[in-house]
């Protein structure tokens, strides 16, 4: 069944090189054993060198295999070291200094999937011998590759305008190159708008925040398309189209000055759920605060009594320079784009959820971004800190912790922020109303530059803290002291008691959750999610920012809980790696793609349905199947599928995959 | 090796999730039996059948398939149709008098090390249960007959 020769008929000269990798492989597999077998056992296929060397990876290891490349005139080489993640790249590189095609080395790993995770030194020998064998009769028919070389179209497009994907647009539109940024809402900002003081410096959110947004929004370099959505990506890396819905404002852009005349005239209030968290008004046509950017208003069609009853206009008679049009309609805007950024942020966890907690039901449970509205000096109370009734100033607050995260009914992992938005809030309440103010945690998580020493002057400030998950938050009073607050019990396991704690308000420090739409959005642009939501990088520590798709990067809360210093270091790491691309022209993509034989297919079209990035297409006037290079990633799904074998994979051919096979049990043949 | 009955299993693994839950199984020096050799793809989407016939064919007792998790496989949603496949693929090797236990599908995200060791201990187990597999050998059983059979005439290849 296998093929000794290659297809030319050539035999091929094949260098075997096993590492010892110090002792790490050494330790646990006779190294020298293998080589030697590999030197008699496997002379047949063409092994004309079998070494083995204290550490292949170094320079001088290197240069073993460059030296025999020329000296030998091999033609092929098969490292047995570590896994192929690890140092692939490695000893492909050397294959190329020696002028071997570097496609022609076959790394196989014999410390990752051997040394370190078998202990019987017999057993360990023998499973190398077959991994390298498997190499060896699999390298034989590799093929010569050259990476495919994509140019990078200069424009980026942003998705989402908060402080991760403002940050991204600036550093690329500072850099000269000109960015797209699409928001849902009227306005960019995101969260970090909503909210009043930063932790743990208690910056004015707003301060640091309104000169960014104003630089995006006067910047040559950046086209902003708020109340927008992406509908559409096509294409691929260095060359994206997309397509774009901008919603209709019904303002005129040409002709609104801002002057918010509308806004005060519009006779419709409307409660303002999203950035007033519920708490405050809004009218039919806003902006969702003061400093929005853009400044021109939306017309929210289902609230407008004009759009709903077909009368009223207040706003286009009060409007000073004639910018209101209700013949606006949605359009749909095309962009080219080479890379995207994704920087979508989060949703809040949903209190309403942990029925027990009370939240919706009891008027003094708040959530944490109703608190963030409610201390905001530009908020619906003007920052005055004051229960449900709008008055009656709390003498007593309790927080709590790690609501919705860390926590098997919900979810499992820590939103990040909590802790120390917990702490915010309670020197927060502190200052402002000399409140005695409980902490509910269950443990304390302030690891950053300045974080631990925050929780120590709020706990100098003399807020009390109680270790232990709340258990219920109720209003049925059961002891003297009780009657009139809000109950919170929870057992401290400190001091190894239930308690009963009476307080006048109670600050839910609610978790972050991937967005409702994240998994649609994971499949508009072709990247993958976790079963939570949050979208996956590249690689978790070495590749934060890249996905799986070539020319799609995530910065930001949609990755995962992050705070407001990473998310900005998130935003621009994302533009560097954009900018990296730009500056090159062009980007070299692995040569691993699947290709169609348009002899051999039959047109049945079996694999048209199967690729997730469309790549496949079919050509009715020749009935036979493509595939484009360019959106292939090579996955191999169609080349498994294809009954009449006419699809085949470079890099991971049949014919390599059944050699391996061939190879791996070889000592069991007999 | 001692006489008792030593199987191997070929294991197929994808790129981005298996196969690097299989590398991190090893720097963490997780321990599992060496009876499985493991063989890289890009994605369990990429495994033909015939890899699995073949497997058997040339001498393994099991074949352990891996991928990344539902709804987390880095080609989207290749691994549904590994997993179509493979409930397929089970059916026939059954019917064709191989044993249900010697084929397994399992699910490991790269920072499921220790997951993976443990289904390949169990599916080691699992298979040294059942005993060698003796399927008999492909080369001169298949070759010339089927050769003749699937002989096309110049005159009609011409």
């Amino acid at each position: 069944m296998t093929n000794f020769t290659t297809s030319n008929g050539n035999k091929e000269r094949i260098g075997v090189y096993v590492c010892h990798c110090g002792s790490n492989i050494a330790g646990t597999v006779n190294v020298e054993e293998v080589a030697a077998w590999v030197r008699t056992e496997l002379e047949g296929l063409g092994v004309l060198i079998s070494r083995d060397y204290k550490f292949m990876c170094s320079s001088l290891g290197q240069e073993l295999i460059q030296n025999d490349i020329k000296e030998l005139g091999l033609t092929r080489i098969v490292v047995g070291a570590c896994s192929p993640h690890l140092h692939e790249q490695t000893f492909r590189t050397a294959c190329r200094r020696a002028e071997l095609n570097p496609y022609l080395c076959e790394l196989v790993s014999i410390r990752e999937q051997i040394s370190w995770v078998h202990t019987d030194k017999d057993q360990a020998t023998e499973k190398s011998k077959a991994v390298i064998a498997g190499g060896v009769y699999r390298v034989v028919h590799h093929q010569p590759l050259e990476p495919l070389h994509v140019p990078i179209h200069p424009a980026t497009l942003v998705v989402g305008g908060g402080i991760a994907g403002i940050q991204a647009a600036l550093e690329l539109a500072d850099a000269g190159y000109p960015v797209y940024i699409v928001e849902r809402e009227p306005s960019i900002g995101g969260h970090m708008a909503q909210f009043d003081k930063t932790f743990p410096t208690l910056d004015c959110a707003a301060c640091i925040l309104t000169p960014k947004m104003v630089s995006v929004g006067s910047h040559p370099n950046i086209t902003l398309l708020t109340w927008s959505e992406v509908r559409q990506v096509e294409g691929y890396v260095g060359n994206f189209t997309v397509t774009i819905q901008k919603k209709a404002r019904y303002v005129n852009d040409e002709f609104c000055t801002g002057c918010a005349i509308c806004q005060e005239k519009c006779p419709k209030k409307v409660i303002d759920e999203i950035y007033e968290a519920g708490l405050g008004y809004r009218k039919a046509i806003y902006t969702p605060f003061p400093q929005a950017v853009p400044k021109y208003p939306v017309i929210d069609r289902q609230n407008c009594i004009y759009f709903q009853k077909g009368t009223c206009k207040a706003c286009e008679k009060f409007c000073p320079t004639n910018a209101i049009d209700f013949t606006q309609e949605d359009e749909l805007v095309t962009v080219n784009v080479g890379n995207i950024i994704l920087a979508t942020g989060y949703d809040l966890f949903d209190a309403r959820r942990v029925s027990q907690y009370g939240y919706g039901r009891l008027a003094n449970v708040f959530t944490s971004l109703e608190f963030e509205r409610l201390s905001n000096a530009a908020g619906p109370t003007n920052g005055d800190i004051v229960l449900r009734d709008g008055v009656t100033v709390p003498k007593t607050v309790g927080i709590v912790h790690c609501v919705g995260s860390r926590d098997r009914n919900f979810n499992n992992y820590c939103s990040v922020i909590c802790c120390m938005q917990g702490l915010k809030f309670a020197h927060i309440v502190h200052e402002r109303t000399g409140a005695t103010v409980y902490n509910f945690y269950i443990d304390m998580r302030t690891a950053y530059k300045a974080y631990d020493e925050f929780y120590q002057r709020v706990l100098e400030e003399g807020t009390l803290f109680v270790r232990g998950k709340v258990a219920e938050i109720t209003d049925a009073a059961r002891l003297p002291g009780e009657e009139g607050k809000l109950i919170i019990q929870v057992e401290d396991t400190l001091a190894g008691k239930q308690r009963r704690i009476p307080v006048d308000m109670v600050i839910l420090s609610s978790g972050l959750e991937p967005r409702s739409d994240a998994k649609d959005l994971a499949k508009l642009f072709g990247i993958s999610c976790s079963a939570d939501g949050w979208l996956i990088e590249k690689h978790p520590k070495l590749d934060p920012v890249a996905t799986m798709t070539e020319g799609i990067f995530i910065a930001g809360s949609v990755q995962g809980p992050k705070d407001i210093p990473t998310s900005v270091a998130q935003g621009a790491a994302a533009a560097a790696r954009v900018l990296g691309r730009i500056q090159q022209g062009e980007i070299a993509i692995e040569p691993i793609l699947a290709s169609v034989d348009a002899e051999k297919c039959s047109g049945c079209r079996i694999c048209n349905g199967l690729c997730p990035y469309n790549a496949i297409v079919f050509h009715d006037d020749r009935n036979v199947t493509e595939i484009n290079p360019a959106l292939c990633q090579g996955c191999g799904t169609c080349i498994a599928a294809c009954p009449a074998g006419a699809i085949s994979g470079t890099g991971f051919s049949d014919t390599q995959i059944l050699a391996q096979i061939d190879g791996l049990l070889l000592l069991n043949a007999e | 090796m001692s006489d008792a009955f030593e199987p191997i299993i070929i294991g197929f693994t994808c790129n981005w999730c298996s196969y690097r839950a299989a590398d991190l199984a090893g720097t963490a020096r997780v321990k599992y039996p060496a009876n499985i050799r493991l063989i890289r793809l890009m994605c369990s989407g990429r495994i033909d059948p015939t890899f699995v016939l073949k497997a058997f064919a040339s001498g393994a007792d099991g074949v352990l398939i891996t991928g990344c998790h539902p709804g987390e496989c880095h080609y989207i949603e290749q691994n549904y149709k590994a997993l179509r496949r493979y409930l397929l693929l089970k059916r026939s090797l059954t019917q064709l008098g191989i044993e249900a236990g010697r084929v397994k599908l399992v699910w490991a995200s790269a920072a499921e090390g220790v997951r993976l060791a443990d289904e390949i201990t169990k599916m080691v187990e699992q298979v040294k249960t059942l005993g060698p597999l003796n399927w008999p050998k492909w080369e001169g059983f298949f070759d010339d007959e089927i050769h003749s059979l699937v002989e096309i005439p110049e005159e009609v290849s011409a």
